[in-house]
């Protein structure tokens, strides 16, 4: 009788190929490809040595893979907008317009993941290390924030630059200063301003018109309902348009412990506060006001449901490679995110997207906000240390 | 009843095999053993050769570094043998029992000696080895004079011995022990579970805190910083209470006598209990009485001298310190897990809520020894924090240590801790990475550095 054999597929396929990947086989220049491969159909069997004998069952794969769940819902229902916000979209089924989208959303996605995939994987072999599952989420990140229109190529250069400049170059994820997504974003934004510049670019199709926040820049108000801006049937990058999808994710970010509930909080109140200090200035009668006077007096929550702000302070802010790492530092960056984000949109009309920057820009700070805080102990210790001398 | 300490931070990891009340006394056995790598740090120079006769008592070895502090023997026989390494790096020095013990006398009457008779007996009855300073975790230097003597009265560490069952009957030496350290230095701090019944509340002289909270609270590095912290330049000894009773009975009995009781446990004991025997007992002596579990299928166990977060993995011929108080056996981790970042795992244990585990908080776990995903670098941030409770940041010491970086080593509290208070954070690491290692690296470039 023929002995079945209990070895499951996958680990059939991958003892297979082993040879070929390892040291001296043919496509042993992809072996950390296959190492990730095998990774990721298996949990390696290592086990510990010395030091704590038992570990937690958590890994940096699950954690990054609850950030890509609680993405699901704006990413469904981003696929469906584009769908919708074409000129004629209204007058196709909800099916319709998603399948739409999906088709319009689908290559930029395999763009994003095979050029960054594979840059991370040569740095991986080069260094001799394994491929990190950072990118898994910064790769699903970027179509999210791109414009819908934007080229194929440029997705890729602009996430090249992502990878090498941004990650890369600093020793790979977790080392990072800039938060990799949104530099690709920053990359076309700067490098390509002329050719997706104007209002018009978070459009698939013919429709012309603007976005809230390209409207609220140009005019200082908007006619989209704030009902809308919630739902998020409204024009602007897939991702960033549904606070309430967002929101969703949020949640499951929160639930989980993935995402740091301070910075979270922190940037809406951050946005919040800004927003509302500038309604305090802004003119009580708005007849004859610049646009500028007008934006100062959009209720300062209709902000958190407008752009980028919500996508931004639940997914971009709460990296946790980019933002503080101590919790009174996280407290400090989120509230000057929001701050600053509200700050930009209102005052520097050229960028109508003041969120990209205001992470950015505390991205950069973050160490110095964490030196302090981290300080602080230092000097708690060295005082103690004094009292007991002085003693 | 003194202010109760609250430690909000920490975690208690519920493992299966935890031991029943019942104590075993071991026989004398055949073999038992002194490993100089027992002692941190310590450069043994050998005082005795195969076939040598000494008594209970007897110096082996002493540390190059410190000639004064001896190692002895804890049983009197016959060198059988000295077990050395590669590059001969001497591993242990065993000695045969003899069926009728015999006992170096020591006659220094407690009551009247003064400080340095005190440490001069504890040095030749090589009892000393078990005064710890802090900071680095090493042996005390006995030219020194500590800011005070710490000593934790409860262990809070996985499937822990009780040592309400420790020390049972043992109260007298704890006594002892405790007024021989206080000749030590005047003061000497005893740490407690607050709202436990404890046999040492009876003990007399010592200043006892008490403390309530998960694991790490019955680590004493937890408890000096929050009784009184060490600071750069100063020093503090610890010493773990059964050794407390050790030292007792050096005075009581007159002679060194190493008693001391494990609780052997775990998941792949039979009978999980308490042993009581002889340090340098052999491993496999200590777990007989509670025998291993026949393993099916190819199975493998691991044997670790110590609690399962900071203990040391030990095969059956290896023995005992005099550090330990606990023997766990754990089944051996390595099983093939498809896709096993994305399953439910409703056996295993996480802190994080990706998984079950805090929606079943009574339910005790079958923890493996597999490392469950792969190194990766510093991702995740204010974990670390939640399991260890000090006023320390404890990803900026790691990078610290890591980059080598003496001073800020120095101001982010190296001195406060040794492996154990950040086993929990090592246990907790989504990166997986050897913290525990990792700050033994950082103390070793201290003690060389400073």
């Amino acid at each position: 009788m023929k002995q079945k054999n209990t070895t499951p597929l996958p680990k059939r396929l991958l003892d297979k190929f082993a040879p070929t990947f390892s040291e001296g086989g043919k496509l042993s220049w992809l072996h950390s490809f296959y190492e990730a491969m095998e990774t990721f159909f298996y949990v390696p069997t290592d086990v510990t040595k010395k030091g704590s004998h038992v570990r937690d069952c958590n890994d940096m794969k699950r954690t990054m893979f609850m950030v890509i769940i609680a993405l699901i819902p704006t990413i469904l229902f981003g696929m469906w907008n584009i769908g919708f916000q074409r000129i004629d979209g209204a007058d196709f089924t909800i099916w319709q317009n998603f399948w739409y989208g999906f088709w319009q959303m689908l290559p930029s996605i395999l763009v994003t993941y095979v050029v960054g995939l594979s840059i991370e994987c040569a740095f991986a072999q080069i260094r001799k290390e394994e491929v990190n599952e950072g990118f898994f989420v910064s790769g699903i990140l970027i179509p999210l924030i791109i414009p819908i229109g934007t080229p194929l190529w440029m997705t890729g250069l602009a996430t090249a630059f992502a990878v090498v400049v941004g990650k890369e170059i600093f020793g790979g994820t977790g080392m990072n200063i800039f938060n990799p997504a949104l530099l690709a974003r920053l990359f076309i934004f700067f490098s390509y301003t002329s050719s997706i510049s104007g209002e018009a670019v978070w459009f698939s199709d013919a429709r012309t018109g603007a976005t809230p926040l390209g409207e609220l820049a140009n005019t200082g108000t908007t006619n989209v309902s704030m009902l809308d801006a919630f739902i998020g049937t409204i024009p602007g990058s897939i991702g960033e348009t549904s606070t309430l999808c967002i929101l969703l994710g949020a949640i499951v970010l929160l639930a989980t412990g993935t995402a740091s509930w301070r910075t979270m909080i922190s940037v809406f109140v951050g946005g919040l506060v800004m927003g509302g200090v500038l309604n305090l200035l802004a003119p009580a009668d708005l007849t004859g006001a610049t646009e500028v006077q007008k934006y100062m007096a959009l209720p300062a929550w209709q902000h958190l449901l407008l752009g980028g702000f919500a996508f931004g302070a639940v997914f971009m802010a709460t990296d946790p490679v980019t933002s503080a790492q101590t919790n009174c530092g996280k407290l400090i960056v989120g509230f000057m995110i929001g701050a600053l984000a509200i700050l930009v949109r209102v005052f520097n009309t050229g960028y109508p997207e003041g969120m990209m920057l205001a992470i950015i820009f505390m991205n950069a700070l973050a160490p110095v906000v964490d030196h302090y805080v981290v300080q602080a102990n230092v000097s708690r210790r060295n005082r103690r240390a004094k009292k007991t001398i002085n003693a | 009843m003194s202010k109760v300490i609250k430690l909000k931070k920490g975690l208690d990891i519920k493992l299966v095999g935890e031991a029943d009340k019942s104590v075993v006394e071991l026989p004398i056995g055949e073999r038992y053993a002194v490993s100089p790598l027992a002692f941190e740090g310590v450069v043994p120079k050998l005082l005795v050769a195969e076939g040598d006769k000494v008594m209970a008592g007897d110096a082996l070895f002493y540390d190059k570094a410190h000639p004064e502090v001896m190692f002895t023997s804890p049983v009197s026989g016959t060198i059988s043998a000295v077990r050395r390494g590669e590059k001969r790096k001497l591993l242990a020095i065993e000695v045969a029992a003899d069926v009728e013990q015999t006992y170096k006398p020591f006659n220094t009457n407690l009551a009247t000696a003064s400080r340095e008779e005190v440490v001069a007996a504890l040095l030749e009855s090589g009892l000393w080895a078990m005064i710890i300073q802090r900071p680095y975790g090493i042996i005390a230097d006995s030219n020194d004079t500590p800011k005070a003597i710490f000593v934790s009265g409860f262990d809070s560490a996985p499937l822990a011995a009780d040592m309400n069952i420790a020390l049972e009957g043992d109260m007298k030496a704890v006594q002892a022990g405790f007024d021989a350290l206080r000749k030590l230095c005047g003061k000497v701090h005893l740490g407690l579970r607050a709202g436990q019944k404890s046999l040492l509340e009876g003990v007399e002289g010592v200043e006892k805190h008490y403390f309530a909270g998960a694991h790490p609270a019955g680590n004493v590095g937890v408890q000096i910083h929050h009784i009184d912290p060490v600071n750069k330049g100063e020093k503090v000894w610890t010493v773990a209470i059964q050794n407390v009773a050790i030292i007792g009975r050096l005075f009581t009995e007159n002679r060194v006598n190493m008693t001391k009781t494990w609780a052997v446990v775990g998941s792949q004991v039979a009978h999980p209990m308490y042993v009581r025997g002889l340090v340098g007992s052999s491993v496999a002596d200590v777990i007989m009485p509670a025998r291993i579990k026949p393993q099916s299928g190819g199975a493998t166990f691991r044997i670790i001298e110590g609690n399962v977060l900071s203990g040391v993995k030990v095969s059956a011929n290896d023995y005992v310190g005099c550090y330990s108080s606990q023997v766990s056996v754990i089944p051996e981790g390595g099983e093939l897990e498809l896709i096993g970042w994305l399953a439910p795992r409703l056996n295993k244990f996480s802190v994080s809520r990706t998984y079950f585990s805090w929606l079943m908080p009574k339910k005790k776990y079958d923890l493996r020894t597999g490392l469950n995903g792969g190194v990766r670098p510093f991702v995740v941030t204010g974990l670390y924090e939640k399991y260890l409770p000090m006023d320390i940041y404890p990803m900026y010491l790691f990078k610290a240590i890591m980059a080598g970086d003496i001073e800020k080593m120095e101001n982010l509290g190296i001195y406060e801790i040794i492996e154990e208070d950040v086993a929990l954070c090592e246990f907790v690491d989504p990166s997986k990475q050897e913290l525990q290692a990792l700050v033994r690296d950082g103390i070793n470039l201290m003690i060389k550095e400073m």
